[in-house]
C-alpha cells in the first residue's frame, strides 16, 4: 500500500510565552514538536504498510526548519519525507493550507505513484481547527473518515476499508472505499519508538524539498495571505474582570472555614440553596 | 488559524472590506445549522440559534435554520424546535438516506443549498459532525471558515467578527472572512447561552429538494453502537460541577473530589494534567481542549486557573476557588476564593455542605 501522512511542525505550545508588554507571541527559544495528534496517523499509516507491505510518506508544509520534524518522522519509521517549503505559503489559513497540500498531494501521486490512503491528524494544538484534513479530501475528492477509532479491516486488493468513527453518542461502524482520508482519534493506538536502524537512516536521509514550483504549484494566488479568505483582524489578551474574587479568612478549623465558603456561596446566589438540596437528594 | 500572519500587515486587508464582488452581494440572511442525529437535535444547535438571533437582528435580516433528516417525527420536531429558539423560517431537506451522519450525502445537500439560498452567514457546532462538516463544505465553496469561535459579533460594517482563542489559547484573536460569502463559523456546545424558548413562536418551512442516490453513496453506515448511558457524563449539562488540578498531589487525593460531588449530586471533572496523568478520563476535562461548562456553581479545588482552563469555565453563575497562592490566575475569575489547602478543606467541605442541605437541617430552619 500507498500512504501518505499529513504532518505538521508545531511549537510545544505549553510553552509559549506572551510577552506581558507588548502582547506579542515569544517564539523564541520555544522547542517544537510534531503535532501530537498527527503521531497517531502516522502510527496506523505504519502499521497498514508492516501489514501489507508498500510505503509511507510523510508531507508537511511549513519553514525549512519543519525538516526536524519530518526527520523525527523517518526515524519513527516512515520511508519517505517531503517538505513544501515556500516564502509564498506564509501565512496561509486553512483554505490556502488545503490547496497546497491538495497540490502537493497530486505532485507525489504524479512522482512515487497514486496513494491508497491519505492521513491528516484530528487538529493540530496550535491551528486547532480539525478543518485541514476534510478540506484535503474535499479537494482531492477523496471519501473522508474524520474521528476514527479503529480501522477494523483493510483489503487493499478489494480496495475496501471498514472503520469505528467517533460520532456524538456513539460509534459509528463505516465501510468506505479506497483511496480515502482518515484522521486518526488520540489514543486510537500506541505510537512506536522506532527502531535503532530507522533512526540511523533518518540522520543521513535526503528530505524532498519542494518550492512551489517544484511542487508544479502554478496558481501563487491560492496560496499564503493572499489565497485566505479568512485574516486575523486582532489579537489580544482576554480582558480580566474587573473585581478579583471576594476572599474568604480562612478559620481555624476546617469545618468553620467550609461553613464560612458555603456561608459566602449561599449569600451570593440565594436561590441556589434550594436548587442544591433538590440536586443532593438526587431529584 | 494555521500560520497566524502577524498583526501589522493584516491591518491594511481589513481594511479593504467593503469591496465584497458584485456576485456575493445577494448573499443574506443568517443560517444555523441544527444538528439533528438519530432523532435527537444537539443543543448546541439552540445556543447557535440564540447567538444567530443577535446577528441577525443586528443586520436586519433574517435567522434560518437548516434541517437534514429522514423524514418523520423527528425532523418535524426539529423543525419546530428551532422556531421555538428563535429561527424565522426554516430550510428543510428531507430523504431516507440522511437518516443518519455520512460525509458525502451531508455535505452534496448543504452545499447545493447554500449556493441557491445564499446566507451571508453560516454556523455550525463544533462538534464531531459539525466539524467533519463544516470542513468540506468551507472547502467547496472556496470560502473562510473560523473553528472554535467563542463570540460572535457584527461589526459597523456588517461584517461577522469571529472571535477564537488562538496561540493555544493563551491569546485571541477576532477572524474576518473579506470578500467570501458565506461567512461560516463553528462554535462550541456551551459556549453560547441557551435562548428562553418560545413555545408560540411559529415559522415558514422552505423544503429544498436535493437529488441523492444510494447507489452513488459510497461509505455505508455499517451499524452503530450507542455509548453505554454510564459511560456518559452529564459534564457538560451539570449545575454543580466539583473539579480538581495538580494542587490535589496525588490521584488518591482526588477522591476528595468525588465525594464531594456525590454529596451534591454533582459532575466531577478537572484540569488537563490530571487526564494526561490518567488520574481521570479524558471526557472529563475541563477547558479549551476538554468541555466547556455552565454550571450554576463551579468549584476548582487546586486549579491554577490558565487561560485554557479559564475559557471553559467562565460561563458559570458562581466560581469558587480554593488555592493556596493567594496570586493563584484564578481569584481573577472566581467569585468567591479562599486561600487554603484544598486537601484539608474538601473533606470538612462535603460534611458542612451535607449538613446544611439536609432535609433535616432544613426544616429545623423553617420551623
Ligand atoms: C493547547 C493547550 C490546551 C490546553 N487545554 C487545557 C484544558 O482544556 N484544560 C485545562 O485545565 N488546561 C489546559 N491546558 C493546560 C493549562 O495551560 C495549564 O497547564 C493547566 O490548566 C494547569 O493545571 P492545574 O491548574 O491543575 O495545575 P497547576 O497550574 O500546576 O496548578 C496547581 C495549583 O494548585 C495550587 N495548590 C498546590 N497545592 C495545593 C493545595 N494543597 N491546596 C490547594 N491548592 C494547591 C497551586 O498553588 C497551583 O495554583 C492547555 C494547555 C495548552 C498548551
Ligand atoms: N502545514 C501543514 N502541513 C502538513 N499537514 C498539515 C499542515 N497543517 C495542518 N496539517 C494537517 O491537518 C491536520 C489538522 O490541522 P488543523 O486543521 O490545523 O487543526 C493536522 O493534524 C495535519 O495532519
Amino acid at each position: 500500500m500507498k500512504i501518505l501522512v499529513c504532518i505538521k511542525q508545531v511549537p510545544d505550545s505549553a510553552q509559549i510565552r506572551v510577552h506581558p508588554v507588548t502582547n506579542t507571541i515569544m517564539r523564541q527559544g520555544v522547542p517544537t514538536i510534531i503535532n501530537p495528534y498527527d503521531l497517531f496517523s502516522l502510527e496506523e499509516a505504519l502499521r497498514l504498510r508492516d501489514r501489507f507491505g508498500g510505503e509511507v510518506s510523510v508531507l508537511t508544509m511549513g519553514p525549512p526548519m519543519a525538516a526536524e520534524s519530518l526527520r523525527k518522522a523517518l526515524a519513527i519509521g516512515a520511508d519517505r519525507a517531503i517538505l513544501l517549503t515556500d516564502r509564498f505559503f506564509a501565512g496561509s489559513d486553512t483554505l490556502a493550507t488545503t490547496y497546497a497540500l491538495a497540490q502537493a498531494i497530486r505532485k507525489v501521486e504524479r512522482d512515487y505513484g497514486a496513494q491508497d490512503i491519505v492521513f491528516a491528524g484530528k487538529q493540530t494544538i496550535d491551528g486547532d481547527t480539525a478543518q485541514v484534513g476534510p478540506g484535503i479530501a474535499k479537494r482531492l475528492d477523496l471519501l473522508q473518515l474524520t474521528y476514527v477509532a479503529k480501522i477494523e479491516a483493510c483489503d487493499p486488493e478489494k480496495r475496501e476499508i471498514v472503520v469505528e468513527r467517533r460520532a456524538e453518542g456513539g460509534v459509528q461502524v463505516l465501510a468506505t472505499r479506497l483511496p480515502c482520508l482518515i484522521t486518526m482519534l488520540e489514543g486510537a493506538n500506541e505510537v512506536r519508538r522506532g527502531a535503532i536502524d530507522d533512526s540511523l537512516r533518518a540522520a543521513r536521509a535526503e528530505i524532498v524539498t519542494w518550492s512551489a514550483k517544484d511542487a508544479e504549484i502554478e496558481d501563487i494566488s491560492k496560496c499564503g495571505l493572499r489565497g485566505s479568505p479568512t485574516i486575523v483582524k486582532k489579537v489580544f489578551a482576554p480582558t480580566p474582570r474587573s473585581e478579583r474574587a471576594a476572599f474568604v479568612e480562612p478559620a481555624t478549623s476546617g469545618g468553620d472555614s467550609a461553613e464560612a465558603v458555603i456561608g459566602a456561596i449561599f449569600a451570593r446566589q440565594p436561590s441556589l440553596e434550594e436548587d442544591m438540596a433538590k440536586l443532593a437528594r438526587g431529584f | 488559524m494555521s500560520d497566524t500572519p502577524p498583526p501589522a500587515p493584516t491591518q491594511s486587508r481589513a481594511g479593504a472590506k467593503k469591496e465584497l464582488p458584485e456576485h456575493f452581494r445577494a448573499y443574506k440572511h443568517v443560517w444555523v445549522f441544527v444538528e439533528l442525529e438519530r432523532g435527537a437535535v444537539h443543543p448546541v444547535s439552540w445556543e447557535l440559534l440564540g447567538a444567530g438571533r443577535k446577528l441577525a437582528d443586528k443586520l436586519g435580516v433574517e435567522l434560518a435554520g437548516v434541517v437534514l433528516g429522514a423524514p418523520g417525527d423527528a425532523t418535524r420536531a426539529a423543525l419546530a424546535e428551532a422556531f421555538c429558539y428563535g429561527a424565522d423560517l426554516a430550510y428543510l431537506i428531507e430523504d431516507p438516506i440522511l437518516a443518519d451522519y455520512r460525509n458525502e450525502p451531508y455535505a452534496k445537500a448543504l452545499t447545493q443549498l447554500v449556493n441557491a439560498h445564499k446566507p451571508e452567514i453560516l454556523l455550525l457546532g463544533a462538534t464531531t459532525l459539525g466539524r467533519d462538516l463544516a470542513g468540506s463544505v468551507a472547502t467547496s465553496l472556496l470560502t473562510g471558515l473560523t473553528a472554535d469561535c467563542t463570540e460572535l459579533a457584527v461589526d459597523a460594517d456588517g461584517s461577522l467578527a469571529a472571535t477564537r482563542p488562538t496561540f493555544g489559547g493563551s491569546l485571541l484573536c477576532t477572524i474576518y472572512t473579506l470578500n467570501y460569502r458565506p461567512q461560516m463559523a463553528t462554535v462550541r456546545p456551551r459556549v453560547m447561552l441557551t435562548p428562553s424558548r418560545d413555545e408560540k413562536r411559529e415559522g415558514r418551512i422552505v423544503p429544498f429538494a436535493v437529488d441523492l442516490d444510494e447507489d452513488k453513496i459510497i461509505t455505508k453506515i455499517i451499524k452503530f453502537i450507542p455509548d453505554r448511558e454510564s459511560s456518559k457524563t452529564n459534564l457538560a449539562f451539570a449545575d454543580v460541577v466539583v473539579a480538581g488540578g495538580l494542587g490535589l498531589q496525588s490521584a488518591e487525593n482526588f477522591q476528595l473530589i468525588r465525594n464531594l460531588a456525590a454529596a451534591l449530586g454533582a459532575e466531577f471533572g478537572g484540569s488537563r494534567p490530571l487526564t494526561q496523568k490518567g488520574w481521570i478520563g479524558a471526557d472529563r476535562q475541563i477547558g479549551q481542549t476538554g468541555k466547556t461548562i455552565r454550571p450554576k456553581l463551579y468549584i476548582a479545588a487546586g486549579i491554577s486557573g490558565a487561560v485554557q482552563h479559564r475559557v471553559g469555565v467562565e460561563g458559570a453563575d458562581c466560581i469558587v476557588a480554593i488555592n493556596t497562592d493567594k496570586n493563584a490566575p484564578i481569584f481573577d475569575f472566581a467569585h468567591i476564593g479562599i486561600v487554603t489547602d484544598a486537601i484539608r478543606l474538601l473533606p470538612a467541605l462535603t460534611e458542612a455542605f451535607c449538613k446544611r442541605l439536609s432535609p433535616h437541617h432544613r426544616d429545623r430552619l423553617a420551623g
